[in-house]
C-alpha cells in the first residue's frame, strides 16, 4: 500500500532499468507502456478499481447528487518549496470538489510525458501524488499516459478529474452572496505563487516561503457544520483573491468592500511582492479558501476555521454590499478606497 | 516590515495631511516625477487625503512609458531573430510597438525571456555561446548601474555574444524640459528618491535656483510622499525655491560613488526621444566608445526602423501633466490594460494603468459611498 512506499529513494526494477528516461515507446500502448503501468503507476496508486485495468473503471456511488470537475496542471519547476506538480494535481481537483461542498471520492489521472523525462523523477512525482491522494482519502481509479517528443512538453503535464458526493440540501455557488455577508479567508494569501516564483529560473531569490498546497475538504466539512451559514466557497488559485472576489461580485450582482489591513499576508510574501512589484491579492494560493458567510454567523464559522490546522490564520477581511454591484474595492490603511480589479492574466515583475 | 510599515501608518499620514491642509493657503500644482510615486499615490489614495488647494500632476517618470516606439520596434525585430535570446524586464513584454508586442513575438517562436537582473542575461550568454543574448536596457538612472555592471562584466569576460539595446533616460533634463515648456503649470517637484540615491542631490540646486521651483527628493511610501508634499508646500508658501532632501534614509548629497563611477565608464550622455514627449537634448545615455561593440542596434543593424503612434492615444499629454488619464477620450474604451494603445496603460507605473487599476475611472463619490 501507498504508506509503505518510499519513492524518494525509488530505483527502477528490471526491465525499466534499460530506459532511465521516458522514450516515445512508453506511450505506444505496447510492452513499454505496460511496464510503466505495472512497475510505476500501479504500485503507487494501487486499488481494486484501478487494478482491473479495463478501458474504464467501474465504481459504486451512494445515492445523491454528484459533483464532477477536471483540471490540468502545468507548473514549472515540477518540484518547488512545499510541494510538486504531484500534490497540486490531487489537491487542486479535490479542492474544486470541496468548494461545491462535495466529499471527494474518486480521481482520474492523465499524464502527458515529455520524451527524455527521468523515470526516477516521474516516480517521485507519482509517489507524492499517491501520498496526497491517501492524505485526502481519495482513490485514483483510472489513468492514461501519453508521450510527446522532446521539446513538445515541459517534463510532465497532469490532468486530473474528480467525482464527489454533495450532501443533500446543500446549495453553494458564486451567485449566492448576499449584502451583509462577511468575506472570510482561511489563512495567509500568496504563499504558493511566491514560493513557485522564488525557484523559477531567472527569478531565484532566497526565502523560506513554502507553497500552501493542501486538500481543503476537511476544513470545508468543518465549516459546513454551521448549517446554512456559508453561501459561497471558492479556492483562490490563479488570479488570487482579487480574481475570485470579482467573479463572485459579478455572479451575485453585489459589491465587495475589503479592509486591507485585515488581510493576512506572510511577512516574507509581502516583502517578495514589494520587491517584484506584485500584489499578494493577485497571487495564486493552493491551500486556501474564501468563504462568503452570513453576517450574524460569521464569528461561529471563523472560530471553526481557526480551530482547524489549515485555518489557524483565518480572518474576516471584508463585507458584501448592495452598493456598486460587480465591483470589488478595498479601504486602504491610509483610509482611502481603491478598486480591486480582475487581474489581466500574467504577472509581470516590474522594472523598478 | 522594517522601513515599510512605519511609513504606512494611517494615523501619521492623516497628521501630515492635516498639516498640509493648514499650511496651504493658495492653489499649488506639484509634479511627482516618478511613476512609482504615481502608483503609490493612487494605490493608497494620497490624492484623496490632500486639500483642494494642492493638485498633483503626474510626471513622465515611468521608464516603460517613455521608451520610444522606434526602440520597441527595434526590440521586436531583434527578438524575432532565430539566433537571439532576448532578455527583458517583465513589464516591457506587453508594451505595444507599431504592430505587436514582445509576447506576440514570443508566441511566434521568438526566444524572449523575462529576467530580473541584467547579470542573469550575462550568465545566459555564457551558457549559450552559440546564441546572441540581448538585454533590453531601459530605465532611468536607477536601473542603469546594474546594466552598466552587466556590460562591464561581459567585456571583462570577453563575451562576444552579449549586447545591450540601450534606451536610458535621465531625470534632470526632463524636469528642465517640463519647466521650459511655455504652458508649464508645475510650481514644485517631488524628485524621485531612488534616482537621487544613485546620482545624489547635487544635481538639483542649480535647477531649483534657475527656474525658481522647490525640488524635494521624495521616497515612495505614503508617509514619504506626504512629507515630500508637505515640504514642497512649506517652501511654496514661504516663497522659497530650494532643493531639499525628504528621503534622508536613502539619499545623500553625492549619491552612490561606486555606481556613478561605473556609469561614467560605460555610458555617455546623448539626445533621446521620449515617447509621447519628443526629443529632449542630452536626456539619455548610450554606450560609451569603449563599450560601443556591445550595442545591439549596431550589431543587428536595425537603425532604419520608423514608427507611428496610434492617433487615439494621448499619452504624451498625460506624461506632460496636460491632461489626467481619465480625461483621454480613449481611456477605458479603446484603451485598457488588455488592449493598450500607449505604454502608459501597460506598466504598473504608468499613470493610465494606475488610474484604471484603482478604479479612478469610476465616479469618486460613488466609490467612496460604496
Amino acid at each position: 500500500m501507498a504508506d509503505t512506499l518510499h519513492f524518494e529513494d525509488w530505483s527502477c526494477p528490471l526491465p525499466l532499468r534499460n530506459y532511465p528516461r521516458i522514450v516515445l515507446g512508453h506511450g505506444g500502448g505496447g510492452k513499454l507502456s505496460e511496464e510503466l503501468i505495472e512497475n510505476l503507476f500501479l504500485p503507487a496508486f494501487r486499488n481494486p478499481a484501478l487494478e482491473s485495468l479495463g478501458d474504464a473503471s467501474v465504481v459504486g456511488l451512494p445515492p445523491g447528487r454528484v459533483a464532477l470537475t477536471t483540471d490540468s496542471f502545468v507548473v514549472r519547476p515540477l518540484i518547488f518549496p512545499g510541494g510538486s506538480i504531484g500534490e497540486l494535481a490531487v489537491n487542486g481537483t479535490v479542492n474544486d470538489l470541496a468548494m461545491c461542498g462535495a466529499r471527494p471520492l474518486y480521481l482520474t489521472a492523465g499524464f502527458i510525458l515529455e520524451e527524455g523525462l527521468e523515470l526516477s523523477l516521474l516516480a517521485r512525482l507519482v509517489g507524492r501524488m499517491a501520498a496526497a491522494a491517501q492524505t485526502a482519502g481519495v482513490q485514483i481509479v483510472a489513468g492514461d499516459t501519453k508521450v510527446v517528443e522532446k521539446g513538445h512538453g515541459d517534463g510532465v503535464f497532469i490532468n486530473t478529474a474528480g467525482v464527489g458526493l454533495v450532501p443533500p440540501g446543500l446549495v453553494l455557488g458564486p451567485a449566492c452572496a448576499r449584502p451583509g455577508d462577511r468575506v472570510m479567508v482561511s489563512g495567509t494569501l500568496g504563499d504558493h505563487g511566491v514560493a513557485v516564483m522564488s525557484v523559477r529560473a531567472g527569478l531565484e531569490f532566497e526565502t523560506t516561503i513554502q507553497s500552501d498546497c493542501a486538500a481543503l475538504h476537511g476544513l470545508v466539512a468543518e465549516i459546513l457544520q454551521v448549517e446554512g451559514a456559508v453561501h459561497v466557497m471558492r479556492d483562490p488559485t490563479r488570479g488570487g483573491l482579487a480574481a475570485t472576489l470579482n467573479e463572485i461580485a459579478r455572479a451575485s450582482r453585489v459589491g465587495v468592500m475589503l479592509d486591507e489591513s485585515a488581510i493576512p499576508v506572510d511577512r516574507q510574501v509581502q516583502a517578495a511582492s514589494e520587491l517584484l512589484g506584485l500584489d499578494p491579492l493577485q497571487v495564486a494560493n493552493e491551500g486556501k479558501l474564501v468563504a462568503i458567510v452570513e453576517g450574524e454567523r460569521a464569528p461561529e464559522v471563523l472560530a471553526r476555521l481557526r480551530a482547524h490546522p489549515l485555518g489557524r490564520q483565518a480572518a474576516i477581511v471584508g463585507e458584501v454590499t448592495s452598493a456598486r454591484p460587480g465591483l470589488v474595492a478595498a479601504r486602504t490603511t491610509m483610509g482611502a478606497i481603491r478598486a480591486i480589479p480582475l487581474p489581466l492574466g500574467e504577472q509581470l515583475p516590474r522594472i523598478c | 516590515m522594517k522601513y515599510l510599515n512605519e511609513f504606512r501608518n494611517g494615523e501619521a499620514a492623516r497628521r501630515i495631511a492635516g498639516e498640509i491642509r493648514r499650511r496651504a493657503t493658495r492653489r499649488w500644482a506639484i509634479m511627482e516625477v516618478c511613476g512609482g510615486q504615481t502608483h503609490s499615490i493612487i494605490r493608497n489614495g494620497i490624492d484623496q487625503m490632500l486639500p483642494a488647494e494642492v493638485e498633483l500632476i503626474h510626471g513622465p517618470g515611468c521608464p516603460v512609458c517613455v521608451t520610444p516606439l522606434e526602440i520597441i520596434d527595434k526590440a521586436l525585430a531583434i527578438a524575432a531573430r532565430p539566433e537571439v535570446i532576448f532578455c527583458s524586464f517583465g513589464d516591457m513584454l506587453r508594451v505595444p510597438g507599431s504592430a505587436r508586442d514582445l509576447f506576440q513575438v514570443k508566441s511566434e517562436g521568438g526566444d524572449v525571456r523575462v529576467v530580473y537582473s541584467p547579470l542573469d542575461a550575462v550568465a545566459l550568454a555564457r551558457q549559450n555561446p552559440g546564441r546572441e543574448v540581448v538585454f533590453f536596457a531601459i530605465g532611468f538612472e536607477t536601473t542603469a548601474p546594474a546594466n552598466a555592471m552587466a556590460v562591464h562584466q561581459a567585456k571583462r569576460l570577453g563575451l562576444e555574444n552579449f549586447s545591450l539595446l540601450v534606451s536610458h533616460v535621465l531625470v534632470p533634463p526632463a524636469i528642465e524640459a517640463i519647466l521650459s515648456a511655455p504652458a508649464c503649470r508645475v510650481q514644485a517637484f517631488l524628485a524621485a528618491g531612488h534616482v537621487c540615491s544613485v546620482m545624489g542631490l547635487w544635481q538639483y540646486p542649480p535647477l531649483a535656483e534657475r527656474y525658481r521651483v522647490p525640488i524635494v527628493a521624495t521616497g515612495f511610501e505614503p508617509l514619504d510622499i506626504l512629507e515630500g508634499i508637505r515640504r514642497a508646500v512649506v517652501q511654496l508658501e514661504a516663497g522659497e525655491a530650494r532643493a531639499e532632501n525628504a528621503y534622508e534614509r536613502a539619499v545623500t548629497q553625492e549619491g552612490n560613488a561606486a555606481a556613478r563611477r561605473m556609469l561614467d565608464e560605460v555610458f555617455e550622455v546623448t539626445d533621446r526621444t521620449w515617447r509621447g514627449i519628443g526629443l529632449i537634448p542630452r536626456s539619455g545615455w548610450r554606450l560609451s566608445p569603449a563599450y560601443r561593440a556591445f550595442d545591439a542596434e549596431q550589431r543587428f543593424s536595425v537603425s532604419g526602423i520608423q514608427a507611428s503612434e496610434s492617433p487615439l492615444c494621448h499619452a504624451g499629454e498625460v506624461l506632460q501633466g496636460a491632461i489626467r488619464p481619465h480625461q483621454c477620450p480613449a481611456f477605458g474604451r479603446e484603451c485598457t490594460p488588455r488592449t493598450p494603445l500607449g505604454a502608459t496603460m501597460v506598466s504598473t507605473e504608468g499613470a493610465c494603468a494606475a488610474y484604471y487599476h484603482y478604479g479612478r475611472f469610476l465616479d469618486d463619490e460613488a466609490l467612496a459611498s460604496h
